[in-house]
Formats: C-alpha cells, sequence, structure tokens
C-alpha cells in the first residue's frame, strides 16, 4: 500500500472510531482509552529511535514531559486553543530530540541510554525550579467550558484528538520504516561503521531518527495536563513512560510499526483492567513479569515470533 | 585523456595516526593511479588496517593529507568518501544481519552508487543479483545475511563495497580463510574489475594471491613504509624478508 492511501484509511478509520464512540455512553471508557492510545503513540515514537535505529531511549519522560509543560506554559501565557498547543509541544519536543540526534554522535549503546535518563532528570529538575508553571507544586490546567463540534464532554474531544494523533504517528512511522531512509536506519542498526561505508550519511540520519522519535512523544504528551487537570513534575516526569515506552516496542515486536501498537494495546489495556480489578501498585510489576517473559520465550516479540513461524510454514 | 590516466586517483601523503602514545603509521605515502592493482603487505599490526580506516575515513589521521581524484578528502566523512567512488570491505565482516543478502546490496546502490549513476527500481534489484552471481552467492539471495557461513561473509563484504560502483576498491583480507579454489574465484573476479577500470589495493597475507593479482606491492612494517614496487623485487628485498622472517 502507498503512503498515501495508508494515510488516507488511518485517518479515515480513526474518524470512523471518533463518530462510532459517541454511542458509548460510559465516560470511563474515554479515559482509559485515552491512556491506552497515549501509549501506542509513546511505543510508536519511540521504536523509531530504538527498533528501527537501535538506539535505545530511556527518557522518554522528558519528551512526553516536555509536551506536557509546554501545553502548561501556553495555558499560563496565552491560554491557546488546544490545536495551537498541540503543535507548540510537538515541535519542543523535536527540537529537543534534534539535541539527543547530536548525543549519538559519540555515545552508543548503553552509554546514550545513560545520557538519555540522565537528561530526564535534569529536565525534571529544571521544571521542579521553574516557578511560573508551578514547580513542585505543579498547576492547575481547567477544562475549557464550551466544548466544540457539539461534543457532550471535555474527555471526549481529548480523546478525539488522541486518536487522529495515533493515526499520524502510525502513518510516519510507517512511511519512515518503508522508505529509503527506513532501510539506512536498519543498516545504521545492524552496523553502523559498515553503514557509513555504504554510503549512509549515519549522523544525518540519526538526527532525523531522533527528532522524529522526540516530537511524537512530545504530541503525546501536549493533551496531559488537560486530561489530569492537574500536572505536577512527578506525573509527567513519571518513570513509567520510559518503562512503558520501551517494554511495549519490545513485547510486540520492533522491527515494524505493527509491533509497539500491538504491545501497547495489550500491556495497555492489562493495566487499565488491573487498575480497576486489583490495584494501581501492580502496575509497574506486570510490565516487568511480562518483559521477562517475553524476553525468554520470544525475543523478537510478538511480530517476530508471528514472522518465524509464518516462515517455518512456508 | 592521457592527463587522466596519468593524474594519481589517490595520493597519500606522510599520513601519521597515533592511538594514545603508539603510533600506528609513520608518515606514510601512497600512490595509487586509476585502474591500478596494488597489494598492500605486511606482518599483522604493521598498520594495514589502520591505514585503509584512515583512507576510507572511518578514523582520522593527525598528519598528512589524502587526495582522490585531485581533490582534498581528509575531512569528508566515510559516506562522502564512498559516494565518490572509495569502497572498502571489513577484515571482520560486518554484514546488515537483520537483511537478506539481496538487501544488503541495496544500501550501497541505493546510498552510494545512485549519488553518480541513475539507477531505477528494478535496475538496482538487477544490479544487485548480478553482483552475487558474480560472487557466487546468486544461490542465497534470500538468505538471512546473519546466518550465512564466514566463507560466504567475506564473498557478501566483497559484493557490498562492488555494490557502491567504485573506482577504487579496497579489499581488507577477503580471502582469510578460503580454499584455494575460492581464492582463484575472488582473484577472477578482482581482476574482472580491472576491465571496468576500478582500481584495487589488496590487503592479504595469501602470498600466492598478492604475487599474482599484483602490478606493484607496498610494504608496511610497525607503521613504516619499507617497501614499494614491482612485486618480485618487493619479494627478494631482504628488509621484507627481515620482517617477515626475523634475522
Amino acid at each position: 500500500m502507498s503512503n498515501r492511501a495508508f494515510a488516507a484509511a488511518a485517518f479515515t478509520i480513526a474518524l470512523a472510531i471518533v463518530a462510532a464512540s459517541r454511542l458509548i455512553p460510559n465516560d470511563y471508557f474515554f479515559s482509559a482509552a485515552y491512556t491506552v492510545l497515549q501509549f501506542i503513540i509513546l511505543a510508536t515514537a519511540w521504536n523509531i529511535l530504538g527498533g528501527y535505529t537501535g538506539y535505545v531511549n530511556f527518557g522518554s519522560a522528558a519528551f512526553f514531559a516536555t509536551g506536557a509543560y509546554s501545553t502548561v506554559f501556553l495555558y499560563k501565557a496565552l491560554h491557546a486553543p488546544l490545536i495551537v498547543m498541540i503543535v507548540t509541544g510537538t515541535l519542543a519536543a523535536g527540537l529537543l530530540g534534534l539535541a539527543v540526534g547530536y548525543l549519538t554522535l559519540r555515545l552508543r549503546g548503553v552509554f546514550f541510554a545513560i545520557a538519555t535518563l540522565a537528561l530526564a532528570v535534569v529536565l525534571y529538575t529544571f521544571v521542579v525550579n521553574w516557578d511560573y508553571v508551578g514547580g513542585a507544586r505543579g498547576a492547575y490546567i481547567l477544562q475549557p467550558r464550551d466544548i466544540p463540534f457539539g461534543l457532550p464532554r471535555y474527555i471526549h474531544l481529548l480523546y478525539s484528538a488522541m486518536v487522529l494523533m495515533t493515526a499520524l504517528a502510525l502513518i510516519v512511522a510507517r512511511a519512515i520504516e518503508t522508505s529509503t531512509i527506513g532501510r539506512g536506519l536498519a543498516a545504521i542498526r545492524d552496523d553502523e561503521v559498515a553503514a557509513e561505508c555504504a554510503g549512509v550519511p549515519t549522523l544525518r540520519l540519526k538526527i532525523f531518527s531522533a527528532t522524529v522519535s522526540g516530537a511524537l512523544m512530545g504530541m503525546a504528551g501536549t493533551t496531559f495536563p488537560y486530561y489530569l487537570s492537574y500536572v505536577e513534575p512527578s506525573a509527567a516526569f513519571n518513570l513509567s513512560y520510559a518503562v512503558n515506552s520501551i517494554a511495549m516496542p519490545l513485547i510486540g515486536g520492533m522491527m515494524s510499526w505493527v509491533g509497539p501498537v500491538i504491545g501497547a494495546v495489550l500491556l495497555g489495556t492489562v493495566q487499565q483492567v488491573v487498575q480497576v480489578t486489583i490495584s494501581s501498585a501492580w502496575n509497574l510489576l506486570i510490565v516487568g513479569v511480562l518483559l521477562v517473559v517475553f524476553v525468554t520465550l520470544a525475543p523478537n516479540g510478538i511480530m517476530g515470533w508471528v514472522e518465524a513461524w509464518r516462515r517455518r510454514k512456508r | 585523456m592521457a592527463d587522466a590516466l596519468n593524474e594519481p586517483l589517490l595520493e597519500v601523503c606522510g599520513v601519521t595516526k597515533r592511538f594514545g602514545g603508539f603510533t600506528a603509521l609513520d608518515k606514510v605515502d601512497l600512490v595509487v593511479r586509476p585502474g591500478e592493482r596494488l597489494g598492500l603487505i605486511g606482518p599483522n599490526g604493521s598498520g594495514k588496517s589502520t591505514l585503509v580506516n584512515c583512507i576510507s575515513g572511518t578514523l582520522r589521521n593527525e598528519e598528512g593529507g589524502i587526495r582522490f581524484e585531485g581533490r582534498d578528502i581528509g575531512k569528508e566523512p566515510a559516506h562522502r568518501r564512498t559516494r565518490l567512488g572509495l569502497a572498502r570491505s571489513f577484515q571482520i565482516p560486518k554484514p546488515f544481519a537483520s537483511m537478506s543478502v539481496l538487501d544488503n546490496l541495496r544500501i550501497p546502490l541505493v546510498y552510494a552508487a545512485r549519488q553518480h549513476e541513475k539507477l531505477s527500481k528494478s535496475h538496482i534489484t538487477d544490479e544487485a543479483l548480478h553482483i552475487l552471481q558474480q560472487v557466487g552467492l546468486g544461490d542465497k539471495v534470500h538468505a538471512m545475511s546473519g546466518g550465512l557461513t564466514q566463507v560466504d561473509m567475506r564473498k557478501l563484504e566483497l559484493a557490498r563495497a562492488m555494490a557502491a560502483k567504485p573506482k577504487l576498491l579496497i579489499s581488507d583480507e577477503a580471502m582469510a580463510g578460503l580454499s584455494a579454489s575460492e581464492v582463484d574465484d575472488i582473484l577472477v573476479l578482482l581482476s574482472g574489475l580491472r576491465q571496468q577500470g576500478v582500481a584495487v589495493i589488496m590487503i592479504e597475507h595469501v602470498m600466492r594471491a598478492v604475487m599474482k593479482f599484483s602490478e606493484r606491492v607496498a610494504v608496511l612494517v610497525a607503521g613504516r613504509k619499507i617497501a614499494d614496487g614491482d612485486p618480485q623485487a618487493v619479494a627478494n628485498n631482504m628488509e621484507v624478508v627481515t620482517a617477515y622472517l626475523g634475522q
């Protein structure tokens, strides 16, 4: 399928989902689905740098929080409309991604991962000490009273925005994967020196990959302040974002755009169910257990397992 | 035209490379003319691979200059040198392990060869298949490159360098571990490149191959070039014999 056809299909399906969701009377569905969709975007975005390019980013929370806090800033400063906040937050996180892209110049493997983790800690400290956006106390973000498109509640709008952003993230990820750039990224992942010697402009591709990955993670965070109505640094920089955005592609499969979606839907849904039925404290434990199970039984994720099974059948 | 033939393709002038206090290359000069077949020999640790790394751009030399077709490439990143027509293979094979053998060749064809030649999509596949046929990997086109045998990986290394459509190909020990008949196959292949006007620097320990293939042989010992000239003359050079066999 061509990129244009896929984009058309993805947006059509997204709009259909949005329209169909209006029939659902239960508000809880929207807030649960919002979280799962948010994780699909995070996992998809992480996979562009982590899965396609082979650079493990442990600082997903930093990008997510950049999106969230850019919204907080615009709310305080301008009371800007939601769409402006989404675009600005995406661009801001993209810039951060650009900076991380330059880190890959000198840092590989574990050292790159540690550097991204450190980046999250530095940004966290910065936000904690930045009074204008609430500092350590956090900030209240009030949902606007008039809701566009005749939607009954604000969560419906946030959910709809999230559905469309998810479609966008998937379109971008798939387009990169199937393009010449995607093949270059795969070469970098397999062997960076050999890729460079085969004519692949490795630095430029890595910077591109880190920028797009960061921008999409930031995009997922832009609506977060409205979703919770209250943001504090420890929520926006929560470790669970970093852990989940790594675990989901790992469980789903990192070689294609489908893997992170499967991983995020599976893990995200299980976490939502457990949160309601057992307790929210179990969330990360479940991620950990599933990770151990998958790393030992299906090291290439669900998609890798399916792929191997199909090859055996042939 | 006569000028173009006499003009050196690659000029290495006084290249020095240090790793901390250790001088791996000490003011090495080397010239390769278009279409020439140069053998580069020397004992283990003499700096052959370091020289290749400096020429191809994966290492930066501290002193000295490298010119390719009269153009200073000393500060160019490796991928641009490959695009200019300077390709290499690796001593320790570095396949793109998650890709098929065919896709391995598509990378240099798309990223390097297409920079100076018009190649359509179907053309790229044809070209890749043609090269794989030449190196004897024609029946493993769709195999995953990570699962190849060491011997096949060496052939893939060579094929991938050829796919960049270079003017100068540096083959870094492509023949280590190959059987006598396989060595002959590769020799035929590398000699065939000459017909296409491609110059080759062959780094090799298989002396029979070096002597058969090279028009000229250069010898590196402990980071210095101690001989450079006719293969027979170099083989009889006392200094070279001493370096290899000891006093």
